[in-house]
């Protein structure tokens, strides 16, 4: 069975913020839009968006570490928003797992976001519906659309391409090797809510170097002469003994 | 989405920021639906960043001025009082005024433009006209990071250079702003990363980037120049630099006259009896052959410099190697001496000189790519030591910047990574003689009536004769660019061009042109009284700049002051080239240029800049704009750009790509009136790839040489030997002491041009530290530069404002502690020469001795299409406040810059922060007024859809 998602490459990820408002445009104009802004020009600004990264720091100076953190619908195979709808408004698609919101029931009872232990919910305050990530369900599956860019909007836009989308129950997959080889892990699995989303982890990369490494025959400093070499008039055996 | 929907998509290049991005813009009814990189283009590959994919924002901002504007008579500049007057009496009222300056003295017209990416044409503009007194923003920038580079090898960062990270396998970061050279920064360090690259930040803050770096080293703001002093250090002493390039290709072996009573005392000693070849670069330098010991004519086949010792020539003449100098200036900047004044321990110093040594001697590339150097020499592979670097204002914005960046580019060289794979490598059309050959006026006389500069506006100048000086060795610029005070200014000092002009020092102007600049709020220093300078009266009632015209697409604090502001249009509604005359967006592998092709129609009446620039050149009858019998020359911007050549039959023009009558040239050829709809069938970007054989060691490639004279990028083909010693700098020393036959300094500035014309680099602190008390004001305070924000232009974007509304200051909790300070109270941060009252945020991030916060996120209220009472305006600041525009230094009022470049020393100031008892942001400033032709912005919310916007 397909599971799409997302595996977030945390090693990369610079904080950008491209995935949050490449995200917004494509989606306000789309399918599972409009995503309203309030107070665009004033005082406390506050707006829809189905992606946000947030950006936390680790540790105290000097072993700080700064860690940008993007999130969005996990699109979970055991999503605890989809029992609680009263209406049925929020279902997981059996074809390709992914999680969404059908409008047309939604009844803007917020069920799902207080169910949501992740906060990937965001209700539209002027069309009185939940709204989330749809994995750009609009782009994924668009004929007209080049089969490479028949990805998510966010993933397309991302710099660093911190962002893998695909298949991850597809062993052969990106997404699916990325897990498996470089320690994806998943958020918070003891809610047994299996977040369809993961994330890889930070990688350091040293360089280790031996103390013989900086004692080398081709040191330039003896093309110059500059090595050290003792003067035939330092003290030596020969001044001493005879044998 | 509606089936009768009318979807287009059009290609054009992004310009939310100055990286310039190809993009693709989706239209549906007209409307912008959807900007999303373009992935054949070769600058982002398909990429696109926060700000690029908020271009619909920009488009529909409520600040977008959308008629020309003159001031209401009786109202007070700043204050935003405007009435809209039509395109023909604004250019009625530009025409009279100027043509009178011009006709008397073209020097008293000032035009300065912000980050506009078309210094070509408005460079162009202002020489025609005749004044001096044009810069673009580089001054207060990053012109540090230009010249200091520029003067060393010949090439510098971001678009004339950069790292190459495809194969480097150790990369060093230095106080990278993290906006800069975005999207193809990211992806090479993302690519780097996951090829296992080790990937070290030097930076007082752990934000962007250096998030992901695999080590953080913290450094006190403006000390970077000791640290890479004692790298240099370490690697001389350790025999860890690449000898065999030192020697060949830098001026490392060359001998320097070494005798002190010497009128020659520290220029390079040379053989008068052979041919310099090139006179403004000669090639007649000794060196001191190790096998023959002794003298020989440089790069003599067969002879190999001793780069330490200590030789007499045959006429008596005391001599040493450069390198040995260089050996010897930074003998003393050891790594425990460099601890003290960085704060990064010797250890740690140490290391990182071994890492970057062992790294660039053992795991060297060998590319199979045959190339001939420019003494003949043939090679059968190109060498690469895999060490590279990336520096940006954290090094530059300071006033000891242009040394710092100096002892980079020596660092560069040491380890033998310039242009080579892995390293450093330049992007055309660089690398550049040192230093480039475009020179100014030498004095007041190339400045007359009705009549073209005699020169550039800003040059590089080589010697003291160079300068730009009157008689009495004084400026003729505003700015006073390439005078005494700041003798290499190569951008100009546009951050004291308000503060010369208001006091009539050198003179005064009569008006200012301001192009999408904000010199009223976040591009100036000291900015409250700057401000009063804008609106400031002599004692005959008039105004001491007496006309101020701003061209900017929004409406924001610096069109407050205008007596005229002209709408500019966005990105999306407009012709621009990213020229090879300007900045061009040129790769490793070879010449590119790009353009944009509006893609939506301009808002009301707004105007392209460039328009307003032919239009004026074409009324006032400059020679460039104008046909021999006076007439318009050129229809509109698109033909000008197509038909423009830098001299009648030149063949060289804006654009590079598709040139010549059939279309079939490149970099070359006669004027091709397809040539902009090639471009369009190209997604916008022309790029031409260099055979390998002319992609590496360019400074010294014969074939790139020739092929860049053939090309008319190179007016001569010389080798362009890093300069290691600076015999550049040293001209200027000895003016200073009195020692050179030509221009000397005013007696007051000898002994700061002697100082610090020093041709070695040097570590000195910042001016400003020198003047400060530092157990009165103990931190350093610096800002940074958020990705989705660019500069101060994106708080009228409804977007992006969302993720950077208003700023804290961030400090260190123990710092922030030992002040008594509460994560998130308020406090008031205390410089010298001001304060301001904002927020503190406590963070782990930051060196305890330096406190920072984002820059340009405070606004004036009603500024920017915002309410009076947005974030912006009421929890955003500015540090501006807090910085000096200039110095009590030299007995007087000197600029807070630079002294060898005039570059603004932003990140020099000193302060100290306390508690303070009320809340809101101070200082107060009042409440600019929507303008006319700017709508009313929905202040309760907003839905984009394309094609159908819902606003409340």
């Amino acid at each position: 069975m397909t599971q799409l998602a997302l595996v977030i490459d945390l090693n990369v990820c610079v904080g950008c913020q491209a995935c949050v408002t490449s995200c917004k445009q494509w989606n306000t104009s789309g399918a599972a839009g409009y995503m309203s802004d309030d107070n665009p020009y004033g005082a406390d600004p506050t707006g829809t968006f189905f992606n946000r990264v947030q950006t936390f720091e680790v540790g105290e100076f000097p072993n700080t570490e700064t860690v940008h953190f993007p999130k969005s619908c996990l699109h979970c195979e055991e999503p605890p928003c989809v029992p609680v709808c009263p209406t049925g408004a929020s279902y997981k698609r059996a074809e390709d797992g992914i999680v969404l919101v059908d409008y047309d029931k939604c009844i803007g009872c917020k069920y799902c976001s207080w169910a949501c232990p992740y906060g990937a919910r965001e209700i539209d305050e002027h069309q009185k519906v939940m709204k989330k990530c749809t994995l750009c369900v609009d782009r994924i599956y668009d004929p007209a659309l080049p089969e490479k860019e028949r990805k998510p909007a966010c993933v397309l836009a991302c710099p660093t391409s911190a962002r893998i989308f695909g298949d991850i129950h597809d062993p052969d997959s990106q997404a699916a090797r990325a897990i498996r080889e470089q320690g994806g892990y998943a958020l918070m699995p003891e809610w047994g809510t299996q977040p369809a989303n993961h994330y890889l982890p930070r990688r350091r990369t040293e360089i280790r170097l031996h103390p013989d490494e900086l004692e080398r025959h081709d040191n330039p400093l003896k093309v110059d002469g500059l090595l050290p070499r003792p003067s035939p008039k330092d003290p030596a055996l020969d001044d001493v003994t005879s044998w | 989405m509606s089936a009768s929907a009318r979807s287009e998509v059009k290609t054009t290049t992004c310009y939310m920021c100055a990286c310039r991005c190809g993009i693709r813009v989706h239209l549906r009814d007209g409307e912008v639906r959807y900007i999303e990189g373009n992935p054949d283009h070769p600058l982002n590959r398909g990429v696109i960043c926060a700000k690029g994919s908020s271009g619909i924002m920009k488009q529909v901002s409520p600040a977008r001025l959308t008629r020309p504007l003159k001031r209401k008579r009786g109202s007070e500049r700043g204050a935003g009082q405007f009435e809209a007057i039509s395109w023909e009496e604004a250019f009625s009222l530009l025409e009279e005024r100027l043509r009178k300056i011009r006709s008397t003295d073209p020097k008293k017209f000032a035009l300065f433009t912000g980050r506009d990416q078309m210094q070509a044409l408005t460079g162009l503009f202002a020489r025609q006209f005749g004044t001096p007194n044009y810069a673009a923003h580089g001054g207060f920038c990053s012109v540090n990071m230009a010249a200091g580079m520029i003067y060393t090898i010949g090439g510098s960062f971001w678009e004339f250079g950069g790292p190459d990270l495809e194969r480097a396998r150790l990369f060093i970061m230095l106080g990278t702003a993290e906006d800069h050279h975005s999207n193809p920064l990211k992806i090479a360090i993302s690519e780097f990363k996951r090829r296992g690259g080790r990937f070290v930040s030097v930076n007082p803050v752990r934000t962007g980037y250096s998030a992901i770096a695999d080590e953080w080293v913290p450094i006190r703001p403006g000390t970077d120049g000791a640290l890479l002093l004692a790298l240099a250090n370490e690697l001389i002493a350790q025999g860890l630099y690449d000898r065999e390039f030192v020697a060949r290709y830098t001026n490392g072996g060359q001998l320097v006259v070494v005798d002190p009573h010497s009128p020659h005392h520290g220029l390079l000693a040379a053989d008068e009896d052979a041919d310099p070849v090139n006179p403004l670069y000669p090639q007649n330098q000794l060196w001191w052959d190790r096998h023959s010991n002794g003298p020989c004519l440089t790069h003599t086949p067969e002879t190999d410099p001793f780069l330490f010792g200590d030789f007499t020539l045959p006429d008596g003449t005391h001599v040493r190697p450069a390198f040995q100098l260089l050996a010897e200036r930074v003998a003393a900047y050891t790594p425990e001496w460099a601890e003290g004044v960085t704060g990064i321990p010797a250890a740690t110093i140490r290391r990182l000189a071994h890492e970057m040594g062992v790294t660039a001697r053992d795991e060297k590339i060998e590319l199979p790519i045959a190339w001939t150097d420019c003494w003949g020499n043939e090679h059968q592979t190109i060498t690469g030591n895999p060490v590279a670097f990336h520096a940006m204002r954290g090094l530059a914005a300071h006033s000891n910047g242009f040394h710092t960046v100096r002892a980079l580019g020596i660092l560069m060289s040491l380890l033998g990574t310039i242009d080579r794979p892995g390293g450093f490598r330049h992007k055309a059309p660089f690398p550049r003689g040192i230093p480039p050959a475009a020179k100014t006026p030498t004095g007041p006389e190339g400045v007359r009536p009705n009549t073209p500069l005699a020169g550039l506006a800003l040059g590089w100048p080589g010697s003291p004769e160079d300068l730009f000086v009157d008689e009495h060795g004084e400026p003729v610029r505003i700015d006073k660019g390439f005078s005494w005070e700041h003798p290499l200014s190569v951008h100009g000092l546009m951050h004291n061009m308000i503060t010369n002009a208001w006091r009539g020092d050198p003179y005064p102007i009569d008006t200012l042109f301001i192009f999408m600049a904000n010199m009223a709020w976040n591009s100036t220093m000291n900015t409250v009284a700057v401000r009063k300078m804008l609106n400031d009266r002599g004692p005959d009632g008039e105004y001491k700049i007496p006309f101020i015209a701003v061209c900017d697409a929004f409406q924001s604090e610096m069109t407050a002051f205008a007596d005229l502001v002209l709408p500019d249009t966005t990105y999306l509604e407009r012709h621009d080239v990213m020229s090879m005359l300007d900045r061009p967006i040129s790769e490793f592998d070879g010449p590119v240029d790009s353009v944009r092709i509006p893609v939506v129609p301009p808002l009301g009446e707004c105007k392209p800049f460039q328009e307003v620039l032919i239009e004026l050149g074409s009324r006032l009858g400059l020679p460039s704009f104008t046909n021999k019998d006076g007439s318009r020359k050129y229809r509109d911007y698109p033909d000008f750009i197509v038909r423009h050549e830098t001299e009648p039959g030149s063949g060289i023009g804006f654009l590079a790509g598709w040139r010549g009558q059939d279309g079939k040239k490149s970099m070359l050829g006669e004027p091709n009136p397809d040539q902009w709809a090639r471009y369009a069938e190209n997604n916008c970007v022309f790029h031409y790839r260099l055979p390998p054989s002319y992609q590496y060691m360019r400074n010294w490639n014969r074939g790139y040489m020739q092929w860049a004279q053939r090309m008319r990028i190179r007016r001569w083909g010389d080798p362009i030997l890093v300069h290691l010693y600076s015999e550049v700098l040293q001209k200027f020393r000895l003016a200073a002491e009195g020692k050179w036959p030509g221009r000397q300094p005013p007696e007051r500035l000898r002994a700061r041009v002697a100082t610090y014309f020093d041709p070695l680099p040097f570590y000195y602190a910042p001016l400003e530290a020198q003047v400060t008390d530092p157990e009165k004001y103990p931190l350093a305070a610096i800002t940074q530069r958020p990705m989705a924000m660019y500069h101060s232009w994106d708080s009228q974007n409804a977007w992006l404002r969302q993720i950077h509304g208003h700023n804290y200051l961030f400090v260190n909790p123990r710092s922030a502690r030992a002040a008594g300070i509460a994560d998130g109270a308020w406090i008031w941060v205390e410089s010298p020469w001001g304060k301001v009252r904002c927020m503190c945020r406590y963070s782990e991030a930051v060196e305890p001795g330096t406190v920072w916060t984002w820059n340009a996120i405070g606004k004036q209220p009603g500024a920017w299409g915002l309410a009076p009472e947005a974030n912006e305006a009421r929890k955003g600041f500015l540090l501006n406040h807090l910085i000096a525009d200039e110095l009590p230094l030299e007995g007087g009022r000197t600029s807070n810059s630079d002294p060898v470049t005039g570059q603004a020393g932003w990140y020099d100031v000193r302060v100290r922060i306390y508690p303070a008892d009320q809340k809101g942001v101070w200082p107060e400033f009042q409440t600019l007024n929507p303008v006319p032709g700017t709508r009313k912005a929905p202040l309760n919310w907003l839905a984009y859809v394309a094609g159908k916007r819902i606003e409340r």
